[in-house]
């Protein structure tokens, strides 16, 4: 059963995949972020648009701040004290870093998937059942068909549809991360971000990531951090080069990797440094 | 020439301390085992002529008579049992609060008063608490607690029994009490070791599904962590079964079972540090021991599981 606190939080509204393949929304704008691990300034002057619908990859040398931004999004650095961010960051036009923003409902608009595969100790039905149950109360089949669908979303249903009982630890690492972005997916987030999705895991894993990705941005904005240049060039429409704390540079992705403006997003980008 | 023959001897030299150090360190390790047995062994021979004498009726006999010479255990392991349970029932839920508090709720200033303050309380003696029960907490709880209780519960078929009156301060339900105060910070910090080593990501994951702090505890932290947790309480339990002396000051030392918690009963260790000097008869001694040896073979059983689930703790953590 699902647990008093889920009566009261406020419905999703149920994402909507219709969108003119032409037009491009804003669906996250980021202003004047700078960011602080206690005196330390990690991030500075940040400005960038993610727009809806849309894979954006960011890109850089380890410690150039590309996960802190990640981190920004869904206010994850809230959970740790002396960790801030300053500026204006807009998600459909309201404000994140407000303290009127409900943390927990913001994180479940803007799904996060990890670098490390991060199962629940539990089955693998209960995995995905356990985020869905946080906000919806469905009887028995609607949440058997939720599950289902998160499960086929990530392309990962036919490999566990005969053992949803068995724990999710007990599958390979790649079928774990496949698991976790159903897990994420199930929640029905507008936004997806993913942290180095594909570091721990095979060519053939990493492959079908690939793919879901390309897939999954039909219906979801899609923010990629990467250290896989290749990767960023195969499934991004945009590419912001961070270095030091610093948006060098931020364009379509086909201009990015034939033409970049910048030297350091030159050198970046054909392995003379980072 | 010369060079190698006196690398010879050298090696042959540090070869010998390397025997000798391999000898001491076994013998050393060997002893702990000696020790043991022999405990064992002198337990189970100062007990047969008990057990010779009552059979295992021994085990659940309640008469205990020096007089007659009619001895049982039953009383004092009921005892040690109940007061055992009443400290795990409040140790336990306080305790994995605690824990959670410090790991998930604390600001970064006050983790470590409260860290301190847990092992220190885990350091007092047993005298101390002994002492502060008599004088102090079974006066106060006479006064408060023991006739609130006996009021509020004595028209309820079941617990007008279990609380049945008169409030005497000592007894079984204030030995509980201490019980719980001593094996809590056993709990507390057990449970805020294994809450820490829980992957912070795991927890982020959580977090980034929108959980809160509360959903993240039930659902991720203490499922993970279930394993080291019972460990820790195995251990608390380990205390609370052998704690002799503040139990003693406290449960009323009187050989028999009662309906209420709030009657004065007994538990192993204490009626034998009770009752050790004033044992005559060889057969009253061998009782002695037997309890002993029974506290022995259950604290045993407790602290294996313990170790056990431990063990397993570690070879996930390790996986």
């Amino acid at each position: 059963m699902s647990n008093a606190a889920a009566n009261v939080r406020v419905p999703i509204a149920t994402h909507t995949a219709a969108v003119d393949a032409g037009e491009m929304t804003e669906k996250i704008s980021i202003r004047n972020l700078d960011f602080y691990y206690g005196d330390n300034r990690a991030l500075k002057n940040i400005n960038v648009s993610l727009y809806r619908n849309r894979v954006t990859a960011f890109i850089g040398p380890s410690g150039c701040g590309k996960s802190t931004l990640l981190r920004i999004l869904n206010r994850m650095y809230d959970l740790y004290p002396g960790q801030r961010a300053v500026g204006d960051v807009k998600f459909d036009g309201e404000d994140i870093l407000g303290p009127s923003q409900d943390i927990n409902l913001l994180r479940a608009r803007i799904g996060m998937v990890f670098q490390k595969p991060t199962p629940f100790p539990m089955t693998i039905y209960e995995n995905i059942a356990f985020g869905v149950r946080l906000y919806d109360q469905l009887s028995k089949s609607e949440l058997d068909g939720r599950v289902e669908h998160a499960l086929r979303r990530a392309a990962l249903w036919d490999e566990v549809k005969d053992k949803l009982g068995a724990s999710g630890l007990s599958l390979s690492g790649g079928q774990q991360q496949r698991l976790c972005i159903a897990r994420t997916v199930a929640v029905r987030p507008e936004v997806i971000l993913l942290d180095e999705p594909c570091s721990a895991l095979d060519p053939i894993s990493t492959a079908k990531i690939e793919e879901l990705i390309d897939e999954l941005k039909n219906d979801y904005t899609l923010v990629i951090v990467t250290h896989n240049m290749q990767q960023a060039a195969r499934v991004s429409d945009f590419t912001a080069f961070m270095y030091l704390g610093e948006l060098i540079e931020f364009g379509e992705t086909s201009r990015m990797f034939t033409s970049p403006n910048d030297q350091r997003t030159q050198d970046y980008i054909t392995g003379r440094f980072g | 020439m010369s060079v190698t023959l006196n690398r010879g001897q050298v090696l042959r030299r540090l070869r010998l301390g390397d025997i000798a150090f391999k000898h001491i360190t076994r013998t050393a390790a060997i002893f702990v085992l000696v020790l043991l047995s022999a405990v064992i062994l002198a337990l189970i021979d100062g007990s047969v002529l008990a057990f010779r004498t009552f059979g295992f009726s021994f085990l659940w006999e309640e008469q205990w008579n020096p007089v007659t010479e009619k001895f049982g255990a039953l009383a004092p392991i009921y005892g040690t049992i109940v007061t055992s349970f009443i400290a795990m029932l409040i140790a336990v839920p306080v305790g994995l609060l605690i824990a959670v508090f410090l790991t998930e709720l604390c600001p970064m200033w006050l983790r470590r008063p409260i860290g301190i303050a847990i092992e220190l309380l885990a350091g007092i003696p047993s005298i101390i608490y002994g002492i502060w029960g008599l004088f102090i907490f079974a006066p106060f709880l006479q006064q408060t607690l023991q006739p609130f209780l006996i009021s509020v519960f004595g028209d309820i078929p079941v617990l007008s029994t279990l609380f049945a009156g008169p409030p005497y301060g000592i007894g079984v339900l204030t030995a509980g009490l201490i019980l719980a105060i001593m094996v809590l910070p056993f709990v507390a910090s057990i449970s805020r070791d294994v809450f820490d080593a829980v992957p912070p990501v795991l927890k982020e994951a959580a977090y980034g599904l929108g959980c809160t702090t509360w959903e993240v505890v039930r659902h991720v932290v203490l499922p993970f962590t279930r394993v080291g947790v019972i460990g820790g309480v195995m251990l608390g339990l380990g205390r609370a079964l052998g704690e002799t002396m503040a139990v003693t000051f406290v449960i009323g030392n009187a050989h028999r079972i009662s309906g209420s918690i709030l009657a004065p009963g007994t538990t192993i260790s204490a009626t034998i540090a009770n009752e050790f000097t004033e044992a005559v008869g060889a057969l009253y001694t061998s009782s002695l021991i037997a309890l002993g040896l029974i506290l022995f073979v259950i604290t045993f059983t407790v602290l294996a599981i313990a170790r056990y689930m431990l063990m397993r703790l570690e070879r996930q953590l390790g996986n």
